[in-house]
């Protein structure tokens, strides 16, 4: 039986002609303009973009970080940096990698992305989207603020206690660190929930499950992973901070607590947020190869189950950080054999890339040139990490540079290359310009020698006894040269990011206009125009393939019956991606950022006393029933 | 002498050695020194190969993949035109690397379950207790008989080809005892008892350090191992059960009192004398030590000089404070100290 809905003389969208159509979205949808739009936004683009541009900035500041400790360790002996201002280095380039840059990079692209491939017009829980970014904004605030003035935390990003501890650790660096963490949790946590609902609930009509792009299918899989491993990570740094600000003993081996719970609590989270690094970056290559290889990818099956099957067993691989801390060997083997077999779920990835490329007459381009680079990089880190999962290979090469050689193979081959070829793939959709393709040559190479000369001595340096995270070694060590080596790799790669980023500025200005489908790509975002209007789709695609614009020969069949008076999408259910119903989406509001402004005031207060909770929550209250009063509108129709 | 020529050859063939069979490091996994360790760095080569091989076959096929063009390729490949006869070949041939893959994983898998299996398990070893401070190393040597238990610190001397268990406990944070030539490492872990057996096959002197990060001055935190014959071993272990040598002449005497009378004894034990202090290390035969600080500096009587008058120019943040003492009394100290062998 099918009910009149309660607003059927509202304004439709239904035979307007498409200018009157633009008129009447882009009135409804468009962010007001000056800093009332700045602070009150709920676009998943302008979001997006933002995200996006902040943690390429921690992804400098991490970067020169790491430059500064290069120059440290170019020669033995060296005393440019004093061993305090090294720990706090070593510690904000691991912390605001994983933190500030990786993960949040890859939910920001996401953010901007999957709500267009999927064909909306914004992303689901558009408010908790802008509430996230101003949280993520405020840890990385709080985390580098604290630096500049000389409190920045000191234990590695991995913050082991006792050291992290009480006794070990006075003063404000570790409850810096642990409270970061809570910011840049509770905004990622945030961004899986939109991620998974956008995906999940806001296909565009006819996109069932089997017909979304692996990318989407990548984000979904790295969202679930987000909100079983963050919790962990929550859950200690709570504690710690609970240990360090009113003496409770979680960690305290005195007062029966554990210091290898803190282990266990972080690499429960610490292994699976690999993979939410990896994750998107294969999704992203996924994209990247399909157009350019110009055919569907090779084994879509295959290759989806292997992402759900790589975030599914990441998570029981985190005791191969913990091979010499003295576990029993039979649990110890245990945990060999399933860090040998995810490598298993990844070379069915890189095959059916490869198969993909087979035969092709490839498109060279530079996003094409940073997948091959990634899968000629990956490997390495993959086999590696292959080599670190031997319980007794790790007992030698744990800690070792061996192991600082592997990780960085894995994440910037296998997901800033990836991250790099999807900005130069997806950039022109983001601003409406092509990046300088002469321009992104010179960054590929330099990247890929860079990356090359700095990383692969490390493992001999590994091989030869260099253990990590140690500001000097002596002459007689015999590491010098090598070092130096690695340093002039360091450098390369910070030019190779000089480059990109003069590119990015100069392509901005002046770089070739894109127009809608520079690449000849067959997925949704590529069938509005670049950059995509405010309400994304002048009309909601529908979908009967999973490269509509390849299959429908660029006319793609749409829906219409939308109101033009409010802000409105459709809802599609889960697996067969049938329209059920029409739903508002909130217009630009302040109370998101007042909530995070609220909450950030808290959670930094708490730092210095646990007074803070009580006088914090109050604000937060309020804000948040700012934001959830009723705004006499029906939320969803018939 | 004998370490001074290994670091030179070391330095000298360091960069051609890993790559063409892993002879020679200073303080190198793979220039095995025992059985643990050999066990290991057998285990590392055929990792290594194998892995090398399984690389480069990745990237032959992928240039192969990006080289080989259609057989009548045009500017731009209709995306819908796919061979599907190809494709069913290359479903084949992905489904077979797939089973490769799945082979090599668990031949590792069990070769490193055999690796472990291997690893010497501790009877009849000779037991020593190392603790590990922020940042130095205390090796306590038990006995049956009490008088026949001693401690020192920094250098392990211990007797060729006996196994070797050491029971590891941290006396503040987590540290990671690693002598890589003889074995794996092993965490110190605060209210927690590991083990680690190895053993030396060739007396030596084999350098190790800490491999967990445990605060500012992690990176100097070395230790030593001497292996030496048996009888050199016991020979060692009686004069350490030794008090300190007396004083003989007036300046080693004048140092005494300088230790005796300063803040050196609130940290530092010497048996023999009044000095009980447990903060730092026993320094009852410290003469005998090649090393100042955990491997900071060599002992000689200028570094030692040096060392007292400012600790944290050579190893800022470290526990032993700047004890106030001119020049006479510096010279004084160092020369007893250097004394007690």
């Amino acid at each position: 039986m099918t009910s009149v809905p309660a607003d059927i003389h509202a304004p439709r969208d239904t035979g307007l002609s498409p200018a009157e159509l633009h008129r009447k979205l882009t009135k409804t949808w468009a962010t007001p303009s000056g800093l009332v739009g700045f602070f009150t936004t709920t676009d998943h683009k302008i979001i997006g973009r933002r995200y996006i541009v902040t943690a390429f900035v921690f992804l400098v500041l991490a970067g020169l970080s790491a430059a500064a400790m290069r120059l440290q360790l170019a020669r033995p002996d060296n005393d440019l940096i004093n061993p305090d201002l090294y720990n706090q280095l070593f510690t904000m380039h691991g912390s605001t990698m994983m933190f500030l840059f990786a993960v949040p990079v890859m939910e920001a692209f996401a953010v901007y992305l999957v709500p267009l491939m999927v064909g909306t017009r914004n992303i689901a829980f558009p408010r908790l989207n802008a509430f996230s970014y101003w949280m993520y904004l405020g840890g990385g605030i709080l985390l580098w603020g604290a630096f500049l003035v000389n409190t920045g935390p000191e234990n590695g990003w991995f913050s082991y206690v006792p050291l992290a501890g009480p006794q070990f650790s006075p003063g404000k660096r570790a409850d810096i660190w642990a409270q970061m963490i809570t910011f840049t949790e509770i905004s990622a946590l945030a961004v899986a929930i939109e991620i998974i609902c956008t995906a999940f609930k806001q296909r565009a009509p006819g996109m069932s499950l089997d017909r979304m792009p692996v990318y989407v299918w990548a984000m979904i899989a790295t969202s679930f992973m987000v909100l079983f491993a963050m919790p962990a990570v929550m859950l200690a740094s709570t504690a710690l901070i609970l240990d360090r600000l009113v003496g409770t003993h979680f960690f305290n081996s005195a007062e029966g607590g554990d210091p290898l719970l803190w282990q266990h609590l972080f690499w429960f989270f610490g292994h699976p947020e690999v993979y939410t690094i990896f994750l998107p970056a294969a999704g992203m290559v996924s994209a990247i190869v399909v157009t350019f290889a110009r055919r569907p990818i090779f084994g879509y099956l295959p290759v989806v189950l292997s992402l759900v099957a790589n975030a599914i067993l990441s998570f029981g691989l985190w005791v191969h950080h913990m091979f010499a801390t003295g576990l029993p060997r039979l649990g110890e083997s245990f945990f060999t054999a399933s860090s040998m077999i995810i490598a298993l779920t990844s070379g069915v990835q890189i095959f059916c890339w490869i198969a993909t490329l087979w035969g092709r007459p490839l498109v060279f381009r530079t996003p094409l040139l940073f997948v091959i680079g990634f899968i000629v990089t990956f490997v390495i880190g993959g086999l590696s990490g292959v080599m670190v999962a031997s319980v007794p290979l790790d007992t030698q090469l744990h800690d070792t540079y061996f192991v600082v050689a592997h990780f960085h193979y894995v994440l910037i081959g296998g997901a800033v290359f990836p991250l790099l070829g999807a900005t130069y793939y997806w950039f022109p959709k983001f601003t409406g310009r092509m990046l300088s393709e002469t321009l992104g040559r010179w960054h590929f190479w330099l990247a890929f020698v860079g990356l090359n000369v700095a990383f692969f001595p490390m493992h001999l340096l590994g091989l030869w006894g260099m253990p990590r995270r140690v500001y000097t070694y002596p002459a007689e060590m015999g590491w010098g040269t090598t070092n130096f080596i690695v340093t002039l790799g360091a450098i390369t790669m910070v030019v190779s990011f000089v480059v990109f980023f003069w590119n990015v500025f100069v392509s901005l200005r002046s770089g070739q206009r894109a127009g809608d489908d520079p690449w000849g790509a067959g997925t949704l975002e590529w069938a509005t125009s670049s950059p995509p209007p405010p309400y994304n789709f002048a009309r909601q695609p529908f979908v009967r393939s999973r490269e509509p614009l390849w299959t429908e020969r660029g006319k793609i069949p749409v829906v219409q019956g939308l109101r033009t008076d409010r802000r409105e999408l459709v809802l599609s259910s889960v697996i067969d991606g049938e329209p059920v119903q029409r739903e508002a989406s909130p217009p630009p509001t302040i109370w998101p950022f007042l909530a995070a402004l609220a909450s950030s005031a808290m959670l930094i207060g708490s730092i210095f006393t646990p007074w803070a909770v009580v006088w914090g929550t109050p604000p937060i209250v309020i804000t948040l029933i700012g934001w959830f009063w009723p705004k006499g509108e029906k939320e969803e129709l018939g | 002498m004998i370490p001074f020529v290994k670091r030179f050859e070391a330095a000298v063939y360091v960069s051609a050695c890993v790559i063409l069979g892993g002879c020679s490091g200073v303080q190198s996994p793979l220039d095995a020194q025992g059985p643990e360790a050999a066990r290991v760095a057998n285990l590392f080569w055929i990792f290594a190969i194998v892995c090398a091989f399984v690389w480069a076959a990745v990237v032959i096929v992928l240039i192969w993949a990006v080289w080989a063009k259609p057989p009548n390729s045009r500017e731009k490949a209709d995306p819908l035109s796919v061979d599907e006869h190809q494709d069913r070949r290359a479903g084949y041939i992905v489904s077979g690397l797939v089973g490769l893959t799945l082979a090599v994983l668990c031949t590792f898998t069990i070769a490193s379950f055999l690796g472990s299996r291997g690893l010497a398990s501790g009877e009849g070893a000779i037991e020593i207790e190392v603790t590990g401070y922020q940042w130095w190393w205390e090796f306590k040597y038990s006995d049956p008989e009490p008088t026949r238990t001693f401690t020192t610190a920094n250098e392990l001397h211990i007797p060729v080809g006996r196994p070797i268990k050491v029971a590891l406990k941290s006396g503040d944070v987590i540290h990671s005892f690693w002598v890589p030539n003889l074995s794996g490492k092993m965490d110190l872990i605060p209210g927690q008892h590991n083990e680690l057996t190895f053993s030396a096959d060739r007396p030596g002197i084999y350098r190790g350090q800490c491999a967990e990060f445990c605060g500012l001055q992690h990176a100097k935190m070395a230790l030593r191992v001497v292996a030496e014959p048996a009888q050199d071993f016991e020979a060692w272990r009686n004069q350490q059960l030794r008090p300190a040598s007396q004083p003989v002449d007036p300046q080693t005497s004048k140092g005494r009192e300088v230790f005796e009378r300063s803040a050196c004894i609130l940290c530092h034990a010497i048996r023999g004398t009044i000095a009980g202090g447990r903060q730092g290390p026993d320094l009852t035969h410290f003469g005998s030590r090649q090393t100042i600080a955990a491997g900071t500096l060599t002992n000689t009587r200028d570094h030692l000089e040096r060392w007292i008058a400012n600790p944290q120019a050579f190893k800022p943040g470290t526990k032993m404070p700047q004890v106030p003492l001119n020049e006479d009394e510096l010279t004084a100290l160092s020369a007893y100290l250097e004394a007690l062998k």
